[in-house]
């Protein structure tokens, strides 16, 4: 019992839990827009691989940290580009495209790794973002030590996700894009084309996957390896049925999240006699289960996967 | 420019939509290899000599192939009833590790050959019909979407295994990388050629891919899942079973993916480990496509991956090309399919 205690009180643990919700913050809010104008985009684990590798790529090769991120948004929307023309345009199944964007984002991201570093048995690293100690308010004890020295990926993370609520609530943007997800016909009739304004938002959505991805090699540790992405992707999908489609349910979320991936994280060194595997078998399992609570509760946009064509019902 | 539908999309089309889509990714991917600087006129020669060249090659394509047609029938037969198995890749490990499981019972050794591989098989089948059936009961009581939940429960299998084979199921005699005990060697799969890993469960693969075939095209329960994946409530309304097709799909989906790990481990390693797979599970999703969901097209998507695979491992030791080159040529060969099937549907007018 002490040692929860321990560990719930220290300050390091909850500076880990906004770290490893960071990733999950840009993830989720990339799959709530491209679900909020009704298109599942599960090529989110290879866009955020490619992201991931993407992005220290860049910084590998002497680009500074922010062009890295910038770049994995890049490299995130042009996948978001492709999966968008196959399924909005062509109206392809969405659950097979996706899967294809990750399959193909994924090794397309080894592919290109391998040839920048073709022969390391150890992979290279970067210097990556340091914490962001924002002068007098990281000096609160507590509080201030646990949300004001984060570096500043975290940082857009948490600005992100107001942003995105107040555009989607506050905007006439907004007000077409949730639109577009519930009754294209009816945002055609006002004058706007759902058809581009899909094409757009999907492209959004996943350049935030990508810069999610490389949070990961640029923050959270500082170089690429395969596979090193590890479902985080799968768990925004299941994360933003649980939030609901809102912003601020994915942040609570995310955090939520990664307070238990945190928690068990730590408990793993101090309990014994339990394997590891367990341990690391719970944010998967967490996620089904977040799945299970919210499936019938959560408000589903009404025409998520459902292709649109002028004329078509 | 708009998309006018076909009435009834032509047989030539549809069959020559593969072979379109095929060379469609050989071009993408060829440019590729071509950015990194070799030729890719020579890359694919080197493919197809590496996959074709040698006795040795052949046999390594033949092998590689075996799990990849059963993983593909998995995702085919699943995807026809509009059943989303993403899970191959679970079902795939936990097929591997009962038969290594069932293989530590001491009575097991003492059995005839063939009975012991019969028993290892069914126990495969029988694990990954249970771990597909799960994400089945979810989408069935609560309405969760099964797609999420089996991709999780792929990572969550992994981690079974390495819980397994470092814990009750270590070879105490191996040393280095925790595996699991090895099956008898009554239960071992035979050899179909000498000196080479090419074995018998090859020709289970193909006779499991004739089989769904049949079953897809002659039975009343073929007839009704295709019905379940095309409209549902018409099929309710005609009368089909929903919920008791669907577990009926599941079981058949999740066994030929349990199969698949139970023959790799009798056929080719005899023990498991956690890099058992090198993907077959998604690699699945990608042949049942490009098969078009067709049993017997699935022999042929799987040879096509197999040759992509193993030639391109003796094509990058040859050129400076990473072996990667091939998973994405697979990859995007299931991107151009999707195109290439639209337009057998589609007809594009200006």
């Amino acid at each position: 019992m002490n040692v929860i205690l321990d560990i719930l009180s220290s300050v390091g643990m909850w500076e880990a839990v906004l770290r490893i919700a960071t990733p999950l913050i840009f993830g989720t809010l990339g799959v709530l827009l491209c679900e909020r104008v009704g298109v599942l985009n599960l090529g989110i684990e290879g866009i955020m691989t490619f992201g991931a590798m993407l992005g220290w790529l860049t910084v590998y090769s002497g680009g500074d940290l922010w062009m890295g991120l910038v770049m994995a948004g890049v490299g995130g929307a042009m996948f978001g580009l492709l999966h968008a023309v196959l399924t909005v345009p062509l109206g392809l199944s969405q659950h097979v495209t996706g899967l294809g964007i990750t399959l193909f984002a994924s090794s397309f991201a080894y592919y290109v790794f391998r040839l920048a570093v073709p022969t390391a048995t150890s992979p290279p690293t970067v210097e990556p973002f340091r914490p962001l100690a924002v002068p007098g308010l990281s000096e609160i004890p507590f509080v201030g030590q646990v949300l004001f020295n984060q570096t500043a990926p975290t940082y857009l993370a948490l600005a992100l996700v107001a942003a995105l609520a107040w555009c989607l609530y506050r905007t006439p943007l907004g007000l077409a894009l949730r639109m577009t997800g519930e009754n294209p016909h009816a945002v055609d009739a006002q004058g706007i084309n759902p058809v581009s304004l899909r094409i757009g938002t999907i492209m959004a959505g996943s350049a935030l996957m990508g810069m999610g991805g490389a949070f990961l090699t640029l923050a959270a540790f500082n170089s690429f390896f395969p596979t090193m992405v590890q479902g985080r992707g799968w768990i925004c999908v299941a994360l933003v049925v649980f939030a609901s489609w809102r912003p601020g349910r994915a942040l609570l979320g995310a955090l939520l999240f990664a307070f238990f991936d945190a928690f068990q994280l730590r408990l793993q060194t101090v309990v014994e006699g339990v394997p590891y595997q367990l341990f690391l078998m719970l944010p998967y399992a967490l996620s089904i289960l977040a799945l299970v609570l919210m499936a019938r509760r959560a408000r589903v946009p009404q025409a998520l996967m459902q292709p649109y064509r002028r004329g078509e019902r | 420019m708009r998309f006018e539908r076909r009435d009834h999309p032509s047989t030539g089309l549809v069959l020559l939509a593969p072979v379109g889509a095929v060379l469609a990714a050989l071009v993408v991917a060829g440019l590729l290899i071509a950015i990194a600087g070799a030729n890719a006129f020579e890359a694919y020669g080197l493919i197809l000599k590496g996959a074709f060249g040698s006795r040795l090659g052949f046999s390594e394509t033949l092998t590689r192939a075996t799990p990849l047609i059963l993983t593909g029938l998995a995702a085919a037969v699943a995807f026809r009833a509009k059943l989303w198995n993403i899970g191959g890749e679970g079902q795939f490990y936990i097929g591997a590790l009962a038969v290594a499981a069932f293989g530590m019972i001491p009575a097991v050794a003492g059995l005839p050959p063939v009975l012991a591989v019969a028993l290892c098989l069914l126990a495969g089948a029988v694990a990954g019909m249970l771990m597909l059936l799960g994400p089945l009961a979810l989408r069935l009581k609560f309405g969760v979407d099964e797609v999420v939940t089996s991709l999780l429960l792929n990572f969550v299998a992994v981690l079974f295994v390495s819980m397994m084979i470092e814990g009750a199921m270590k070879d105490p005699l191996a040393f280095g990388w925790p595996s699991s005990v090895p099956v008898p060697g009554n239960a071992e799969l035979p050899k179909l050629m000498e000196r080479t890993r090419l074995h018998a469960g090859l020709l289970i693969a193909v006779g499991a891919a004739v089989a769904v075939w049949l079953v897809q095209a002659r039975t009343v329960f073929g007839m009704r899942s295709r019905a379940a994946g095309l409209n549902p409530r018409a099929a309710s309304f005609a009368g089909v079973p929903l919920g008791r097709t669907l577990v009926s799909v599941a079981c058949l989906s999740g066994g030929l993916a349990g199969l698949a790990g139970a023959i790799e481990v009798l056929g080719v390693k005899g023990y498991v480990t956690t890099d058992l797979s090198p993907g077959y599970g998604y690699s699945g999703i990608i042949i049942a496509m490009l098969a078009n969901l067709n049993p017997l097209g699935v022999i042929a998507a799987a040879l096509f991956s197999a040759v992509m695979f193993v030639g391109a491992d003796s094509m990058s030791r040859a050129l400076s090309i990473p072996s990667y080159i091939a998973d994405v040529t697979v990859a995007l060969s299931l991107l151009t399919m999707l195109v290439a099937l639209f337009l057998t549907q589609y007809r594009i007018r200006r």
